[in-house]
């Protein structure tokens, strides 16, 4: 399948683009990180702390074990700042 | 209700303004406002604000809250605008209004909404500095405000 991948604020400067199109067969969102940190290093630096990271799946927050069944999007960025 | 997301400046009061005007038939009592401002840093060196965002969810996740908002304090109506792009010091960055039938309501959805948008609202801050630029870093102090609702 492939998923729309879209990256924000030093998430998208670390890996140096703010989206992509990937072709992937990762069950869950963990799955697909780990496919992306395999590639290059700067997506190992980029993924090097999960827990510094947030998830969306189309546009919802979610967690790293979410499936990806019929998934469109997913998006990685930092703890949200607004307000 | 009405979710704003834009570049573009506003004027709170006229904002403000018109959100009472717009009320109908005197259900609602109390209308409650709050106007976030772009901070300078302590020594005064901040050139720009600049506020990235998840255009395709930004809005969606702000509607969330505020229905959310607007079922549990019973709202007459509530309003949330949120620039993003670049903001000198000083500037207006957002603002949020509540009308309720008590003013306690209002005041809670407020902060309700307030503390919703620091934390789960998709923005990302940078501080362009004169000695350099860096990411806001999210505080502890906001992702535990979300637990007294």
């Amino acid at each position: 399948m492939t998923i729309t991948v879209v990256y924000f604020a030093w998430v998208r400067e670390r890996i140096g683009l703010p989206r992509e199109e990937v072709q992937t067969e990762a069950a869950t969102v963990a799955d697909l990180v780990a496919e992306l940190v395999a590639r290059e290093e700067r997506f190992a630096a980029a993924f090097a702390d999960l827990s510094a990271l947030r998830v969306a799946v189309d546009q919802e927050l979610t967690t790293f074990d979410a499936p990806l069944a019929g998934v469109r999007e997913v998006a990685f960025f930092p703890p949200m700042t607004g307000g | 209700m009405a979710v704003r997301v834009q570049a573009g400046c506003f004027d709170p009061g006229d904002e403000l303004r018109r959100f009472t005007a717009a009320l109908a038939g005197g259900n609602a009592g109390a209308v409650v406002s709050f106007t976030g401002i772009v901070r300078n840093t302590p020594s005064g060196d901040l050139q720009v604000m600049e506020i990235e965002h998840y255009p395709a969810m930004t809005a969606p996740a702000i509607a969330a809250m505020a229905e959310t908002a607007r079922d549990r304090w019973t709202l007459a109506d509530a309003l949330v605008i949120h620039r993003y792009g670049q903001l000198a010091p000083g500037a207006v960055i957002m603002m949020v209004a509540t009308a309720a039938r008590h003013r306690a309501d209002a005041f809670a959805a407020a902060e309700y909404l307030m503390d919703y948008l620091k934390s789960r609202a998709p923005f990302w801050k940078k501080e362009i500095t004169t000695s350099g630029a860096h990411w806001v870093a999210a505080r502890d102090e906001d992702e535990q405000a979300l637990s007294r609702w």
